[in-house]
């Protein structure tokens, strides 16, 4: 046992105790965390592979909430300040632009796809239908978060209203604002919710925020308020709904442009 | 493990068998197993949780984040200065340089403003999308690790036996600490009293509360369990806790591997990984006031 001279107490000097640490220490900071960059592309198998525990959240989270489990709603002394404007605040597009300088009077809200009465509904006709306001808590995936108050119209009576055929999984939204730029052309935003959340009561497309009409920053005309997800699956700028059994040939086949971009699909989380 | 047992019994045969130090099987297949996933997983989420952390490098208190108001209470950040770019790390309104680590770092030529540097986050370069895939994928390990350990330890006794605390414990803790300072360890089967309280305090403690603030994040598991955030305090309270719980956990990591080095990382490795553990001679006679304490 005279190799292990570490003394019968298994005691080692200071010295080598620093030595040893110091060592181990600056191992570690030389690792670098680029090891695993070229494993965690989309597509690629570690990846996917990891991808399923999204599955299984949203699975998770549906087996404890159901349909109908609401969330927060907050009170007026809980509205601190403006409703923070985040991703795109001033759409570029000429056919959106030219919808704003006429108040929206031409902008029109078609609910199609797999319906069997296909709508087309100015914002009159929408906010004459029973509404629903609701002081709630905004999350973006980012990490902060803003309270406000959101009034519109409950998604729900407009499936109703156009009869959702039952091969319909999703409610895909489609939106006037260009978000990014490729090779084939301007991407606008897009995004896609299963039904459970589309038919959950919270779930509105709100034309008004703490008390005022939707402004362009928050996304004017119409937006959607999937209260049980992060921002990124509340479509601002919305002129389209669209009934669809899947999303595999849409953009990047993710179901929404953030999805297109390695962000999860189902974002309670 | 017997060739071990029998290799290392050099002090020879003539030598009395109380001067030996007994092998003993100390760690269960299920605390060597669990450690090594929880390892692993904590790893991982660290430095995913520091890539979405980059995001947004800035915690406030209360159910919001104030933009029209100020509840921020840290804050990593970069800002121009008369001497270029600086790193800035901001606690409680005490603003510190951090620069080449916090706010601002990078190749020499080349650095950017980001939270936490790149060696410190996966991916190295801003993806917070990819992050997330990761950070979900391990909180998901890491929480049924937890679980799967609880019942074990309670079947197998683990928790009773090893980690639950006892008056005798409170009466060691001064001796404890003395012979800690001075990097003075005896290798017993059993732990002593600040291992208890280490180990017990992110077992029943640090990992439980990272997971409920985890949960309290969550938009879903709001509309489940909205009493959580009131518990909290909120939201962004939850998040600053998730924060400060990883700082204490980093700090747990940290001392872990300073105690394994100054008390012997070969025996103590190959307790965590076969189970096997040579223990100190058994005190007797002249020999206990050589090693009191």
């Amino acid at each position: 046992m005279a190799k292990f001279q570490i003394s019968p107490n298994f005691q080692i000097s200071r010295r080598k105790f620093l030595t040893a640490a110091s060592l181990g220490a600056s191992g570690i900071m030389l690792s670098g965390c680029d090891a695993f960059d070229s494993q965690l592309s989309i597509g690629s198998g570690l990846r996917s592979f990891l991808e399923n525990a999204n599955g299984l959240t949203h699975r998770a989270q549906r087996l404890l909430g159901g349909g109908n489990s609401l969330a927060p709603e907050f009170t007026e002394a809980d509205i601190r300040q403006p409703m923070r404007p985040n991703g795109v605040t001033a759409p570029d597009d000429d056919a959106y632009k030219a919808l704003l300088a006429n108040n929206f009077a031409d902008w029109r809200l078609e609910v199609s796809g797999l319906v069997e009465r296909p709508l087309s509904l100015t914002r009159e006709q929408l906010m004459n239908m029973p509404s629903r306001t609701q002081i709630t808590r905004h999350d973006c995936v980012e990490g902060w978060s803003c309270i406000a108050k959101w009034t519109g119209t409950p998604l729900s009576l407009l499936l109703d209203q156009a009869v959702v055929k039952p091969q319909a999984r999703y409610v895909m939204f489609h939106c006037l604002d260009t978000i990014d730029r490729s090779l084939s052309g301007d991407i606008k935003y897009y995004g896609t919710i299963d039904l459970v959340d589309a038919r959950h009561p919270q779930t509105i497309l709100a034309y008004g925020v703490n008390g005022k009409p939707l402004p362009v920053e928050n996304g004017a005309p119409l937006r959607v308020r999937v209260e049980r997800q992060l921002g990124y699956k509340m479509p601002k700028y919305l002129y389209k709904i669209e009934l669809v059994d899947g999303f595999a040939d849409v953009g990047g086949g993710r179901g929404g442009y953030w999805e297109d971009n390695g962000y999860d699909w189902y974002g309670g989380i | 493990m017997e060739s071990v047992a029998r290799n290392q019994s050099d002090t020879g045969p003539g030598v009395p068998a109380s001067t030996e130090r007994p092998l003993i099987y100390r760690q269960s297949r299920w605390t060597r197993l669990t450690h090594w996933l929880w390892a692993i997983s904590l790893f991982f989420m660290l430095l995913s949780g520091l890539q979405i952390f980059n995001a947004r490098p800035q915690l406030y208190i209360g159910k919001q984040s104030g933009f029209g108001y100020d509840n921020t209470i840290f804050e990593i950040g970069a800002e121009n200065t008369s001497a270029g770019p600086r790193g800035y790390t901001e606690i409680f309104g005490h603003r510190f340089d951090t620069t080449g680590v916090l706010g601002w770092s990078g190749p020499a030529g080349n650095e950017t403003a980001r939270g936490f540097p790149s060696w410190a986050t996966i991916p190295s370069y801003y993806d917070l999308g990819t992050a997330r895939v990761i950070h979900f994928f391990f909180a998901w390990i890491l929480t049924t690790t937890l679980l799967v350990w609880l019942v074990a330890s309670l079947i197998n006794g683990h928790i009773r036996r090893d980690l639950a605390p006892r008056l005798d414990d409170l009466k060691r803790l001064p001796q404890d600490i003395a012979n800690h300072a001075r990097l003075k360890f005896h290798h017993t089967r059993e732990y002593n009293t600040l291992q208890k309280m280490a180990y017990g305090g992110v077992l029943f403690v640090l990992l439980p509360l990272m997971i409920i603030t985890g949960l309290a994040m969550s938009p879903s598991m709001n509309s489940v369990l909205p009493f959580l955030n009131d518990l909290l305090g909120g939201r962004q309270t939850a998040r600053t806790i998730h924060f400060t719980v990883m700082v204490l956990l980093v700090a747990f990591f940290i001392i872990h591997i300073l105690m394994i080095l100054a008390a012997g990382p070969v025996n103590e490795l190959r307790s965590i990984i076969t189970g096997w553990y040579r223990t100190d001679p058994p005190a007797h006679g002249g020999k206990t006031s050589e090693r009191s304490a």
